[in-house]
């Protein structure tokens, strides 16, 4: 296997006294998208979260490029060139495109630096709409100027909460690419979804969570071809 | 005809230039509350040391040459030295208290106030000093035959220019772009690799330096005076909740409201221009209840955890036994201490009610008053003006007490309880603050600053014991009444609607009706202690209304623990002893007591109360 870009190893989490995740583990290798899959509750979000450092782990390891990052700050955290693109999308609604974009840029260390230009050639359909407010935007083109806020950060690696959605299909392909095209650009991707479809079509690797635990570790792939295993796994 | 004209030009032309000054206040304000979503009591502290920072560094520079150059050049100098105050405020304190609930944080910085009036007091001394005038501004201007000042032409000016440059500022830096996008949602830039501390310290730069810049300016106007503060700070909560918290064009439109307000209602009102203004607030928030251009609180504005009484229970054998021997306590002071203990005694008691009736709403009510005092002082004057100016009997006047407490509360709790968080906190400062005015400048009534003398109680009741036995006997009433209420289904109804008014609303529970009742109860308990306080000192004034009295009941539920039902009985003993043990022992107890309130906030937020339940809790094998 590739060398990990990003390891979480026995990750504990939760809010207050509810506790959400009792040790996962996962691995994301360079250049690789991975989907962490799961039912509602079941802990995708807490995970790409306590990755983040948007909530503090309880216990457990997570490694960043080389580095221990488990407690720091979430800023610190994307500092080092892990992205982050949350589920509620939560764009700054009171800023225009080109000024929620800007908010998210970082200095790139030794590659191309994305600039809105290039991700406009991404997402075309955010070209048009520069120096409108996002809260006139529709959901999807949210979802696309989310994670273009985030790749404005030049990051190594994201963290994509939910990108599917409450999307529609044609804005669901356009996102697919989207991943597709961050894995060309050597950008790893750790992204949790409930929609298998989207997911068998970027994902190289899969893991299920349930109860805040990993049920499964192993090629998307295998997955995919094996219905009897999607059943037990996957099944609503 | 042009006479009365150029008049009412000029009038126009004084409320322009008030509204500029207001404006460049307030938008600081209404800046450092949107990114940090703190309402900064300070703020006014800052005014009042951009102000003595100016009357100190201008004159010196002037000394040099007598030019406007020089004159503006200090006024920036004494903004930004206030801007490194706030700098170092938001490092040492600020940067602690973001996740903690909203009262804590008004508290805190309420703190910050006293500390700053007492070291103000020191540095610069207790009279009020004169600024110089701005040299080429000094002279009058001929406005259709009236004289205005060529000042306050200036000033006219400088508020478009402030809310210009501020326009850039957010609109074409960067650090003006990543200042609105940690309005909306601060964690989502952090996440995004910006330092939000440096942006919050940078935020309080520019606050506490517009802040400064305000007061600066002001010193050709009016002295530098230690009192400058909190007459400043309530107008500035006025302009930014009106205008909508955190928004800057919101805080310009409602100065130039205000400042109009003003000057045409000095001509009609002459009284209560005060009044007008407030009531403006009152009218705005009832039509647009986050002001004229503010939006609705977001979630992640709000805390966490519901803070108050969770589950109340009864006394257990031994806290009963407690409670028993607490009161024959207090029945023994008579018996066995001099006048002075019974006097503090007789004291704790009322303050005891007032601190009890306040936790009913914050504690059980989530319902922040900032104001109770206001209620406490209105039961205080009901009874002191129908002995005084009727010639009635102290009893019918202490029955009038809560009656009177109560029906303001209903009055203003009408309009109060249908605001939410920080809007209905500054609502009840507001309407304290009315009281507060009337009281103040209805002279010919209520006597004005001096107050009125000659409150005593009925010859049956002179004698310091008898009057303590009639306030143990009030008091412990009016307390165990009020538990009563919060173990009732209408407490827990209250409860509810604290935690989650929604859910509240779900299950049938007509959450404003509730919360207006609670609100009605707890001003006529607070108008009882009044009454009840007005007897014991013989005397009434507006400080019984004041904001300071209101901080002393905070601090007093804060110390006991507002998560309990008892504690603020006990933070009520402890709060007023200290305090009057402490006060004439110093010369600077306003410093101390700021600086208690702040180390209160960061090492004990549960209060004694709080450290009570965890320490029993500790000792039954539970978990704290």
């Amino acid at each position: 296997m590739a060398e990990a870009m990003l390891e979480a190893e026995g990750l504990r989490a939760g809010y207050g006294p509810a506790e959400i995740l009792f040790g996962v583990s996962l691995r994301l290798a360079r250049g690789e998208v991975a989907a962490l899959m799961g039912r509602n509750g079941a802990g995708k979000s807490t995970t790409l979260k306590a990755i983040m450092g948007l909530i503090t782990p309880r216990a457990g390891r997570v490694r960043f490029a080389g580095r221990d990052i488990a407690g720091l700050a979430a800023f610190r955290i994307a500092r080092l060139g892990l992205g982050y693109v949350p589920e509620d999308r939560r764009i700054f609604t009171d800023l225009t495109v080109a000024e929620n974009l800007e908010v998210g840029r970082r200095p790139a260390e030794g590659r191309d630096a994305w600039t809105p230009e290039r991700l406009f050639e991404v997402f075309p359909n955010l070209a048009s709409m520069r120096h409108r407010h996002a809260a006139a935007m529709s959901g999807g083109e949210q979802q696309m100027l989310a994670i273009a806020r985030t790749l404005m950060g030049n990051p190594a690696a994201v963290l994509l909460d939910e990108p599917s959605e409450g999307l529609a299909p044609v804005i669901l392909e356009l996102m697919a690419d989207a991943v597709l095209r961050m894995k060309r650009e050597g950008i790893a991707v750790l992204l949790s979804e409930q929609n298998f479809d989207f997911a068998a079509a970027v994902a190289d690797r899969a893991y299920v969570i349930e109860k805040g635990e990993i049920r499964y570790d192993g090629s998307m792939a295998a997955l995919e071809a094996d219905p009897a295993l999607r059943a037990q796994h996957l099944s609503l | 005809m042009s006479v009365e004209f150029g008049f009412l030009l000029v009038q126009c032309l004084s409320g322009l230039a008030s509204a500029s000054s207001l404006f460049i206040i307030a938008s600081g304000l209404t800046l450092v509350f949107g990114v940090t979503r703190i309402v900064n009591f300070a703020h006014g502290s800052f005014y009042m040391l951009g102000a003595y920072m100016a009357v100190t560094i201008v004159p010196w520079l002037l000394q040099i040459e007598r030019s406007p150059t020089l004159f503006f050049a200090g006024v920036l100098i004494s903004a930004c030295v206030v801007g490194v105050l706030g700098v170092l405020m938001e490092i040492l304190l600020l940067r602690r208290i973001y996740k903690v609930p909203e009262l804590f944080q008004l508290l805190a910085t309420f703190g910050v106030v006293l500390m700053v009036q007492d070291a103000v007091l020191h540095i610069w001394g207790p009279l009020d000093i004169a600024g110089p005038r701005a040299p080429g501004l000094r002279h009058g201007v001929m406005i259709l035959d009236q004289r205005f000042p060529a000042y306050d032409l200036f000033l006219i000016a400088a508020g478009p220019v402030v809310l210009g440059l501020l326009w850039l500022l957010m609109h074409k830096t960067r650090f003006g772009i990543l200042l609105r996008a940690a309005t909306r949602d601060r964690d989502m830039v952090g996440a995004l690799g910006v330092n939000q501390a440096l942006l919050f310290t940078g935020t309080l730069f520019l606050g506490a330096f517009l802040a400064g810049l305000g007061g600066a300016l002001q010193i050709p106007r009016v002295s530098a005076s230690a009192q400058m503060d909190l007459s400043i700070i309530t107008e500035a909560f006025v302009v930014t909740v009106i205008g909508g918290m955190g928004s800057i064009g919101g805080a310009f439109l409602a100065a130039l409201l205000i400042g109009q307000l003003q000057a045409f209602g000095v001509l009609i009102f002459p009284k209560i221009t005060l009044v007008l203004v407030f009531l403006l607030m009152a009218l705005v928030l009832v039509v647009k209840p986050w002001g004229l251009l503010g939006r609705p609180e977001n979630a992640a504005g709000l805390s966490a955890l519901p803070e108050g009484i969770m589950q109340p229970r009864g006394f257990a054998a031994a806290e009963k036994l407690l409670v028993l021997l607490a009161v024959l306590a207090a029945a023994a002071v008579p018996i066995f201490g001099d006048t002075y203990a019974i006097k503090v005694a007789t004291e704790v008691l009322i303050f005891a009610l007032a601190a009890f009736s306040l936790n009913f709403l914050v504690g059980n009510g989530g319902i922040v008053s900032f104001g109770h005092a206001a209620y406490f002082g209105l039961g205080a004057y009901a009874s002191g003006l129908l002995v005084t100016k009727l010639g009635m009997p102290m009893e019918p006047a202490l029955i009038a007490a809560p009656l009177v407490g109560g029906l303001f509360a209903a009055l203003f709790g009408f309009f109060i309880v249908r605001l939410q968080g920080i809007y209905l906190a500054m609502l009840t400062l507001a309407f304290a603050q009315i009281a507060y005015a009337v009281c103040f400048q209805w002279v010919e009534v209520t006597g004005g600053d001096n107050g009125i003398v000659g409150v005593w109680p009925s010859a049956w009741a002179a004698s310091h014991s008898t009057y303590h036995y009639i306030v143990l006997v009030a008091a412990g009433l009016g307390i165990f009444a009020l538990r009563h209420v919060i173990y009732a289904p209408f407490g827990a109804s209250l409860r509810a609607a604290r935690d989650s008014a929604p859910r509240a609303e779900a299950i049938g529970i007509d959450v404003r009706a509730h919360r207006w009742l609670g609100f009605t109860i707890a001003g006529a308990a607070a108008g009882l202690a009044g009454g009840l306080y007005a007897f014991s000192k013989g005397s009434i004034d507006p400080t019984l209304l004041g904001i300071p009295l209101s901080v002393d009941f905070l601090a007093m539920i804060l110390l006991g623990g507002m998560q309990t039902v008892m504690g603020p009985v006990l933070g009520a003993a402890a709060f007023h002893s200290i305090k009057d043990v402490f006060m004439p022992l110093t010369d600077h107890w306003r410093f101390l007591l700021g600086a208690s309130i702040i180390a209160l906030v960061l090492i004990f937020p549960r209060g004694l109360g709080g450290a009570y339940a965890a320490l029993r809790a500790r000792l039954s094998g539970g978990a704290p």
